[in-house]
Formats: structure tokens, sequence, C-alpha cells
């Protein structure tokens, strides 16, 4: 039989203050089963009535050994579990990873694919601050926008299913380019969605942006100064609420953002309300991407067409003895990248999401670590939280938009 | 690569006696692991590095000195720039200055390093496993803890496979 040892406060002592040692104040567990917590996130508080002085988070609960299985696999192989980390950001994890290993091994991608990777990641960054507008609001008992954010969020999900065969984890993004071209039915699917867009976004924004239950328990809550915020390692719409402008799309564009005409919405309170706003206006400035992209979508091949790396067509594995061996070496052996390293990065819709990826000149990456956005954000919390009631910590949680799986790996 | 950027590569490879590497258009800097605080906070304080995005590390088992490499990303907001820093580290003495007192970011990420490759960071205010269970043994992604299988229990031999089965901590040592 297994045994489980009792967890005690020995070695967490320096964590608390003198007061929590001997009684007076109070310290009490969240989580790890906790809805506002949005996954298996603990925190250990410490509480003077109703004010927490300190919020300790435990992370660790979802770690699956994502770096370490993934040397274990070549690179194509690999991808798919990139999917399963940030769960509400399938494609944009991929898009990570395949920008890494094309970074590595020097490797092209034609236009269309390029566009496509931008259309999907922002679509995606879309149904992410859906769910996050959807199960923020909700933790502050506003219900209503929960259901029509799913509603949305439904309709991407079937976008990613026509494309891709399927909702979530999606492996559409391929190292060379893209899985295959979208069908014909996506053009009108994606442009139904930017008409209907724009009038549901005023439709949650009515719900929330001046409702005064809604202003009472965001404006002021959770502060963090500008400097604080880079100092700590935020990223993302988190550190945008504080007012500085680094979003990696502008910062060091990647897969074509410079073709496209954007903004970023920026506020300089860094209260929760603030993090809300830019989140919204961030969804909007997501659709003016796609629409552009979807104007001048150009026409062409999706996938790279250097069969050391890419699998050739299927159709040409029949007529050419060459693409036979290409196909057969890549899905045996794999392809092996030159010995280096590079790091690459994407703004996910949480914040900079990178990726260290180091070959030793095998079929295999030698190691892989993901700098993932939800890690540094998180670990800000006990800063934002200190002084405020539990109601807000909730509030706050909420708003620095964590995904667990991103955080444990 | 910016012209500013190789100026400030190249001040640091004099005052920290520093060597460069190239690959796939981006320079990075290694450093002597024990010079890595005050080559963080010259980073920091004169050249606007502000962010520090990813601390991790490498196991190059079985080498010995230097067993790991660990690796820092600086960004500038600022300034646009990025600039990679490695540090070897050798296998005796697995420890390295910590870069907390200059960014706070980089609490969790050594505390992960500390985790997972068993390297100190010596200064770190919390240097607690963060990842795996606070009583594991080894260190998971070093190169030579083995990556572990379970075997697959069906109905027939459930009970046969669970009495021989491990406890997940008690496998380092296999």
């Amino acid at each position: 039989m297994s045994q489980i040892e009792e967890v005690t406060l020995d070695g967490m002592t320096h964590l608390f203050s003198d007061r929590a040692l001997q009684g007076e104040t109070m310290l009490l567990n969240m989580g790890p089963q906790h809805p506002s917590t949005h996954g298996v996130l603990r925190l250990l508080l410490e509480l003077d009535g109703e004010t927490v002085l300190n919020a300790i988070p435990d992370v660790g609960y979802l770690h699956t050994g994502i770096e370490k299985n993934m040397e274990a696999k070549t690179y194509q192989k690999a991808e798919v579990m990139t999917d399963r980390m940030d769960y509400m950001n399938p494609i944009g994890n991929n898009l990570a990873y395949c920008l890494a290993v094309e970074k590595l091994v020097g490797l092209d991608v034609p236009v269309r694919a390029q566009a496509l990777r931008v259309i999907l990641a922002e679509l995606q960054r879309i149904s992410s601050h859906l769910v996050w507008l959807g199960t923020s609001a909700l933790d502050l008992a506003a219900m209503s926008d929960f259901m029509y954010c799913f509603r949305e969020r439904e309709t991407i999900l079937n976008i990613f299913e026509l494309v891709s065969g399927q909702r979530m984890m999606t492996t559409y993004v391929r190292p060379g380019g893209v899985w295959r071209d979208v069908p014909v039915e996506f053009e009108a699917a994606v442009r139904n969605l930017l008409k209907i867009m724009p009038k549901r976004i005023d439709e949650y924004e009515s719900l929330l942006t001046k409702n005064p239950l809604f202003i009472d328990r965001t404006a002021g809550i959770g502060k963090i100064s500008a400097e604080d915020a880079v100092n700590w390692g935020l990223t993302g719409a988190t550190l945008r609420g504080s007012g500085v402008n680094y979003d990696v799309r502008k910062f060091a564009p990647y897969s074509g953002y410079e073709l496209y005409d954007f903004e970023v919405p920026l506020r300089t309170e860094g209260d929760v309300r603030a993090r809300y706003i830019v989140r919204v206006a961030e969804i909007r400035q997501s659709i003016r991407i796609i629409q552009q992209a979807m104007d001048k979508l150009p026409m062409g091949p999706v996938r790279s067409n250097n069969y050391k790396f890419v699998p050739p067509p299927r159709s040409e594995i029949g007529t050419s003895m060459e693409a036979l061996i290409h196909h057969f070496k890549l899905w045996t052996e794999g392809f092996n990248a030159p010995r280096g390293y590079v790091y690459s990065a994407v703004e996910s819709p949480r914040g900079e999401l990178g990726v260290y990826l180091e070959s030793d000149g095998g079929p295999k990456p030698f190691r892989v670590h993901f700098r993932t956005p939800s890690f540094d954000n998180l670990q800000v919390l006990p800063v934002m939280a200190k002084g405020f009631l539990v109601a807000d910590l909730v509030a706050i949680i909420g708003s620095v938009d964590i995904v667990l799986g991103d955080i444990d790996r | 690569m910016s012209e500013n950027l190789s100026t400030i590569i190249e001040t640091m490879v004099k005052r920290f006696d520093g060597q460069t590497t190239e690959f796939a258009g981006e320079t990075s800097l290694t450093l002597p692991v024990e010079k890595i605080a005050e080559a963080a906070k010259v980073l920091h304080d004169e050249f606007g590095f502000d962010l520090l995005s990813d601390i991790t590390a490498v196991d190059y088992w079985p080498e010995e000195n230097p067993r790991f490499h660990l690796y820092y990303r600086f960004t500038s907001i600022p300034n646009r720039q990025t600039l990679n820093v490695r540090a070897p580290v050798p296998a005796t003495s697995a420890s390295a200055p910590s870069v907390e007192s200059i960014y706070h970011a980089a609490n969790w990420h050594e505390r992960e390093v500390y985790d997972m490759f068993g390297i100190k960071f010596e200064g770190n205010s919390d240097l607690r496993r963060i990842l795996m269970p606070h009583d594991w043994e080894g260190h998971p992604l070093r190169k030579d803890y083995p990556l572990g299988y379970e075997e697959p229990q069906f109905s027939f031999n459930f009970e046969e496979i669970d009495v021989r089965k491990p406890h997940a901590k008690n496998r380092s040592g296999e």
C-alpha cells in the first residue's frame, strides 16, 4: 500500500509572519478543489479576519512531465503533447513549438500557411478570452455572461473541428506549415463569426462594463504597479493592464503579424477592472486581425516542400520512389536537427509563451522547456492579494487568467 | 542583431570574462556561473533589461565538468532587445547565485530548476520543490533519471499487478 505523508507546515514557516505561528492569525487552505481557482490550484492563506495577509500558491497537481516525455519522442511526435499543456490555447502552443523547430532547422513556411496560422491563433485567442470572461464573471456572480460566452466559443470550436477534425487538441499547425488546407466551408464560417462577434461583445459589455456591482468588485482591487509587474515577470494582458506596452506580436513579430494593422490595448490602473477592459479590447483587435488576414488570404501551398523535414503529400507516395523514402524515413527515424539551441516566443492569450529547444544533432529534442505565461503570472499573486478580502481574492485569481495545465506542464 | 546589442555583449565579455557563441542568427553569452548575479545586476541597472523572461537548465550527463548549463533569457522592453546568457555548472558543486534580489520573477524559475535538476540557488528566499511532491526523491529532468513506464493493468490481471506495482515515489531509484 502506498503511504501518504502528512503535510505539515515545517519548512514553510519562513513564508508566514510570527503572528501566524503564535496563532493570532488564521492559516486556511483554499483549494485544490475550489470552483474559483480555475483548476487544481491550492492556496495557503494567512488571514486576519477577512483580510488576506499572505496567499501562497501551491502548484504541481497537474504536473505530467511533458518536458521529460518530449525528450523521448521525435520532433513531429512530441508536438501532440504541446496541445495538452495550455488546454485553452492548443493552436498557440502548436505554433510556439513549430516556430521553434522551424528556427532550429531553418525551415521556411509558405505564406498561405502563415496567414492560416494567424487566423487560427487569433480565433483561439478569442475563444480563450471568452472562457476567461465567462468564468471570471461567474466568480463574481454574473451568471448570464457565462452562458453567452460559451455560446460564441462553441462557434469557434466548430471552426476548429471543420479544419482539423478536433474541437480542442487540434495539432493542426505542423513544422513547415499546417496539416492540410482548410475546407471550402471555412471562409463562410469565419466570415459569419466576424459578422456576429462585434455585436455580441457589445452585449457582454452591456452586462458588465458599467454595471455598478461589477465596478465595485473590480475597481481598485488587486493593484500592481508597472515596475513591479515587469520585475515579477508578468506578461500578457495582466502586464498591459498596468500600462506596460509589451506584446510579443509587436515586440518580435512572427508568422507575418507585421503585415496586419492592430493596436495593443493598454490601461494604466493595474487593477482587476483594467485587466478586464484590456482583454475585452483584445477580442476586438483579434477580430480586426482575422478580418485583414481573411481579406488578403493568399492562395498556394500550405506546407513546405522541403521533404527532408515535411512529409510529402500522400498522392505522391504512390508514384514517386523518393517521396516514399522520405515518408518512411520521417515517420520511423524522424529528421535530424543541427546541434544548437533556440528560444522562440509567441503571444499566447495569457502572455509570452516561450519555447527553449536544444538539439544534440539527433532526431529527438535534447531538451525542451516551455516558459509558460501562467507560471510567471501566478507567482505574483501574494503581492496582488495582500490587504484585500477573501472575496476579492477570487476576483484577482480570475483577472490573472491562469490555466493550471500551463503552469504544471 | 542591432549595433547596440553587440556593444552590450562586448562590454559583458570584457567585464565578466565571458565568451560568445552564435546559432540561428542569435548570439549568446557564456559567463562563469559565480558571476551570474553580478552580471544580471549590470544588465538590469545599466543596460535596461527589465524583464527576466526565463531561467532553465540543460543536463549534459555523463559529462562532469560542466555537467549542467543554466540558461537565462533577458528582455529589454524599452530598447526592444533580448539577450541569451548561459552559465556552465559543474556536477561536483551544483549551485549558482540567485538573481531573485534583482528580478523577483526568478524565484519560481529557480525553484523549478532546483526541483527538476537539483541545482541549488544561494540566496533564493524559498528554495522548495515546486512541481514535484515535497517528499520526492531525485530530480526528474536529469539525464540519468529514467523516464519510467507503468505496467498496464487489465481486468484479468489488475490485482496481480497492483501488488507488485511500486508507489510513484519509490520508483526514482529504478
